[in-house]
């Protein structure tokens, strides 16, 4: 058991313009994510668009299909509304969901190339509102990697992780429950107001936690979930199932991103294998999430159905433990490398939670803001319902490298980092090796002109010379990887010959 | 699972805690620490000082966002 396996980030930027409230969000997220393609990808004609054809948003991982009359118009996301919808070179989709951009990862194979092309993400977001602003007609934009305004919205970012179809979903639910109330005091990114309008000034550890109402279901914007049943795999669905996690937070912290991840993973793998923790279940899931988000201290005691009453870093410690106990039994005494380091961090921060929390300011995006808005209270005796406390809240995700206090930080080695800028620039305009998004992304980068749609799952080509769209199907995510396919593109000119050398059975 | 008893991670047995016990209220050694600190975090605030919105309480109020996902 190990923390590989495919996975990605799903990611939702607040959007502002600064000075003209009235600006469409919609229109204003268009622009972005025009002008990125327009700049990168070239102009629309010869642009790939996103295939719509396999997408099921409303496929139930209970197993069952709810009714198109009976979703909320929310939930239709395989409606191409025409909004802008590109696919990028690196793998990723580009697009506008609802009234944000947003910038989904390519499929990756481990924590830390998940962190890797998450924060391409950022660099991509930051380029395009500089070239949406410079745009004729065009305004200064401004995107927030955060995910509630404070004012009652929220938007998401979503872990994505595939999983043996085999896994139950009762155990799904009984062992990650607790783990995602637990998780916050590493993943949260730290947020002053408590309730979904932010209506009392305090500060929390999770930017997300009050937007989430109930225990387990299928929705995303309205009534969410704490585990959400979509189950839409992209992948052969005989054989797997996908995890869409929806109650993370929006991170900057490579090192909270990592572990993220990584701890998800390993939680995963346990349950794979039929490992369980049962008794860890909360007696009130719901009200637990929210109040280990609203407790920095970290003190407060989550009561637990068989009759314990364990603190989130308790319950952290017992998943790792099961985390530690199931890779030396699997693995031996050597689990691979990335396996190992998240294995020694995830333990790292647990002690130092127990210990001294504002020490971890330059690993945790809640601590690091909270040391930030603590050093303001102090030296300027600010109160937490201070506008200059809640706009270095909100800065903080700004992803402009200038005004972003969280790229500032890691500027000047006050955050660390596992990656490096010159990682996170390939990142941008190159695909991961080892899996399909390899295939779709060089094949943009290749042969664009002819590719006229793609998906995760499919590759289409509009070719001069035949009649009918070419769909190249990538069902398997771990097939059209540069070891599998790299060869081939290397040797072909153009799209058609590809798909030519795809037919006769190259 | 376990149970829920642990001893503290990675600190030293409690015996030796015990006889490391601070004397009540800061020591001298823990001031000197806090004002480093406080002097490390003002040097930051200084330079993202410079860097915040100018009107934060009309720029907060102007950051409205359509719920997402």
């Amino acid at each position: 058991m190990s923390v590989r396996r495919i996975m990605g980030i799903e990611t939702e930027y607040g959007v502002s313009v600064p000075g003209k409230p009235h600006v469409n969000a919609m229109m204003a997220s268009s622009q972005v994510v025009n002008a990125y393609a327009v700049e990168v990808l070239g102009d629309r004609q010869s642009r790939a668009r996103w295939d719509y054809d396999e997408e099921s948003p409303l496929r139930d991982a209970r197993g069952y299909d709810q009714s198109r009359a009976d979703a909320d118009p929310s939930q239709l996301t395989d409606e191409d509304l025409g909004l802008a919808n590109v696919i990028l070179t690196n793998g990723a989709r580009l697009y506008v969901d609802h009234a944000h951009p947003e910038y989904s990862t390519p499929e990756v194979t481990s924590p830390r190339d998940a962190v890797l092309w998450d924060k391409a993400g950022e660099r991509v977001m930051a380029k395009a509102a500089k070239m949406a602003a410079a745009l004729p007609g065009g305004f200064p934009l401004q995107l927030y990697k955060n995910n509630t305004d404070n004012k009652g919205a929220s938007y998401g970012t979503h872990e994505n992780y595939l999983l043996n179809r085999q896994t139950s979903f009762g155990d799904i639910v009984t062992a990650l429950t607790p783990f995602f109330v637990s998780r916050q005091v590493i993943t949260g990114a730290g947020r002053i107001g408590i309730g979904q309008d932010g209506g009392r000034s305090a500060f929390q550890l999770s930017q997300r936690a009050d937007f989430f109402e109930v225990e387990v279901g299928l929705e995303t914007t309205i009534k969410r979930p704490i585990i959400n049943t979509r189950d839409e795999p992209h992948a052969d669905p005989e054989q797997y199932r996908r995890l869409h996690v929806i109650v993370g937070d929006a991170n900057l912290s490579e090192i909270a991103t990592y572990l993220k991840m990584g701890t998800t993973a390993l939680v995963l793998s346990a349950l794979e294998a039929g490992v369980v923790a049962d008794g860890l279940m909360p007696e009130h899931p719901i009200a637990a999430l929210h109040a280990v988000s609203h407790d920095s201290d970290l003190g407060y005691r989550i009561e637990l159905r068989d009759g314990r009453s364990l603190t989130a870093v308790q319950l952290q410690w017992e998943f790792f433990e099961q985390a530690e106990k199931h890779v030396s039994e699997t693995m031996g005494l050597e689990p691979d490398e990335q396996t190992a380091d998240v294995l020694r961090r995830w333990s790292d921060l647990l002690t130092a939670l127990e210990s001294d929390p504002m020490s971890l300011a330059d690993q945790l995006d809640w601590v690091a803001k909270k040391a930030l808005l603590d050093g303001y209270r102090r030296r300027d005796g600010l109160d937490w319902d201070s506008p200059r406390l809640e706009l270095v809240d909100l800065q903080y995700s700004d992803v402009d490298p200038e005004r972003g206090l969280a790229q500032r930080l890691q500027q000047r080695g006050r955050l660390q980092r596992i990656t490096t800028d010159d990682e996170v620039g390939a990142a941008e305009s190159y695909p991961p090796e080892d899996t399909r998004a390899w295939f779709r992304g060089e094949c943009i980068r290749r042969y664009g002109d002819d590719v006229a749609a793609a998906s995760w799952d499919s590759v289409i080509f509009d070719l001069a010379d035949r009649a009918a769209l070419q769909r190249v199907p990538t069902l398997d995510p771990f097939r059209g990887t540069r070891q599998h396919v790299g060869e081939l593109l290397d040797r072909t000119e153009t799209g058609a010959d590809l798909v030519r050398a795809l037919a006769a059975g190259a | 699972m376990g149970t829920q008893e642990r001893p503290q991670r990675g600190s030293s047995s409690s015996s030796e805690e015990a006889e490391e016990q601070p004397p009540a209220g800061p020591s001298p050694a823990a001031t000197e620490r806090k004002e480093e600190l406080d002097a490390d975090v003002d040097e930051i605030l200084d330079e993202i000082d410079d860097l915040l919105e100018e009107n934060a309480e009309e720029f907060v109020r102007g950051f409205v966002q359509k719920g997402g996902q």
